[in-house]
């Protein structure tokens, strides 16, 4: 099967067609989104890291960043630095550069504050805007698929339609050649063994349970019983009891496909099928991770209703709760709540699901993208503000 | 009768329920083919779970075929049992590390 995407320079195919305007620390917020305001065709990500951070947190925002700006659904890029920051925004540019796309960097102190650097960066962006709306959609492979893989704001009907449908589409992107990111390590806890059974071999599964060792220790440095911080208040209300409960149900996302690799938060897999990422389950640092990484669309299934999207990359939202796909349909792209009434089979599920992915995909906008609600975005950090 | 929950794996000792169920109501949970019925002692929410057999206190509760949780109190059939009668057994940093062991 096909979609219709953007051919990159570096054989990348993306979904979308922006000028990506990144700020590259906190501070360079106010501006990145002043010009996405301005020029139509360009989006801002903004975040709240990049200075007074240890090396080892500045190291992955500098490496998050680089993989924002690589993301195919980007045509080129804008790097708004304040000019005095702990990112290494050369090394963003560079790694940015070498996918053939255009990356501009615009530090506001050397161009004189905000009004200054807003009327250049509009300016600047505008005519980024121009050429890359000369590109046109063409006909991709499937195999070209990148998608990442979250749930959020669970409840029990997560692990009984949405997930275990979500798996049985990995499946046939798998199939098809193309690649599914799975992250969101926390909610592999409890049901690791069977995520690592999943593994191409004994060391990658090895890999897994690391990960999975790693950040349970982080949970339990804090010295508490984490419930309550996972499962959340909300997964609770739903229904989920306990992490090992809400874990089960989401590595259904996975489907019965063979993980192939696990990499770092934000880095950018070289090998296709399904991968794992590190990284938490929480939204704005999971979403973010997943576009670094390169995913083109993602499909994030949820039990009470999430809404949140991501500015450059499609976020579908897919239900199995009919009182969500009800109450929140202005947020839910699809509901697959009949499986759980029996009215409609778990592969049918699945395919729709695929269907609408390869739509989206082709430029069907969803929810998250129409009503704007995308901005609220972070980089994954494990160590003090200091 | 219509079934108005499930049971997703033949060893689990709980069900999920697919709509809500007043205390005295029957649950009607279904296995594959198999179905079970008893009434709830409480209200079970939807997407909420009750148990289908009685549970001992530090028994493991069972879900998907897999450990959920142990029991922190005797639970009986027909019995809500979610946070108040269920703990978690990972990410327990309230636990020392022989306590965590041991369980």
């Amino acid at each position: 099967m096909s979609f219709k995407g953007y051919r990159r320079a570096n054989g990348g195919v993306g979904t979308r067609n922006f000028v990506g305007l990144l700020a590259t620390v906190a501070c360079a917020n106010e501006v990145a989104q002043g010009i996405a305001n301005q020029v139509k065709g360009t989006v801002a990500f903004t975040h709240q890291q990049g200075c007074c951070q240890t090396p080892p947190d500045l190291q992955r925002v500098t490496r998050t960043l680089s993989g924002l700006g690589c993301n195919p659904n980007l045509a080129s890029v804008i790097l708004i630095s304040l000019g005095c920051e702990g990112t290494d925004v050369e090394e963003v540019a560079r790694a940015i550069a070498e996918t053939g796309k255009r990356v501009e960097i615009l530090p506001i102190q050397e161009n004189g504050g905000l009004a200054k650097t807003l009327a250049k960066g509009s300016l600047l962006a505008q005519q980024m805007v121009m050429e890359a709306s000369s590109l046109e959609r063409e006909v991709c492979d499937d195999s070209e698929l990148v998608i990442g893989l979250k749930c959020g704001s669970s409840d029990t009907t997560s692990g009984l339609a949405p997930n275990p449908a979500l798996g049985l589409a990995v499946e046939r992107v798998v199939a098809a050649g193309g690649t599914a990111v799975m992250g969101e390590v926390t909610e592999f806890i409890g049901a690791e063994h069977i995520l690592a059974g999943q593994a191409k071999d004994e060391a990658t599964g090895q890999r897994i349970l690391d990960l999975v060792e790693r950040m349970e220790n982080r949970a339990k440095a804090a010295g508490v019983d984490m419930r309550g911080g996972q499962p959340t208040p909300g997964n609770i209300k739903g229904g989920l009891t306990t992490i090992e409960e809400k874990s089960l149900g989401a590595i259904a996302k996975a489907g019965k496909a063979i993980v192939q690799d696990v990499y770092e938060y934000g880095e950018r897999p070289t090998v296709k099928g399904l991968v794992v990422m590190d990284s938490p389950g929480r939204e704005p640092e999971l979403l973010t991770g997943m576009a670094a990484a390169g995913c083109t669309v993602i499909v994030f299934t949820t039990g009470r209703g999430a809404p949140q999207g991501f500015p450059f990359v499609p976020v579908i939202k897919v239900t199995g709760n009919q009182h969500t796909w009800e109450n929140m349909v202005d947020h839910m792209d699809m509901s697959v709540h009949e499986v759980i009434e029996g009215t409609e089979s778990m592969p049918a599920a699945g395919d729709r699901i695929y269907d609408t992915v390869l739509s989206v995909a082709s430029g069907k906008v969803t929810k998250a993208e129409v009503s704007g609600y995308v901005k609220a975005m972070d980089i994954y950090v494990t160590g003090p503000v200091i | 009768m219509i079934r108005n929950a499930i049971i997703i794996d033949p060893e689990d000792n709980i069900a999920t329920v697919l709509r809500d169920i007043a205390a005295g109501g029957d649950v009607v949970a279904g296995c594959g083919d198999e179905v079970v019925t008893f009434p709830a002692l409480q209200d079970i929410p939807f997407g909420h779970k009750v148990a289908v057999r009685a549970v001992a206190e530090g028994e493991t509760i069972l879900k998907y075929g897999a450990v959920i949780g142990a029991a922190s109190t005797g639970i009986e059939r027909g019995a809500h049992a979610h946070v108040h009668n269920v703990v978690s057994l990972r990410g327990r940093g309230d636990l020392n590390p022989e306590q965590e062991a041991n369980q």
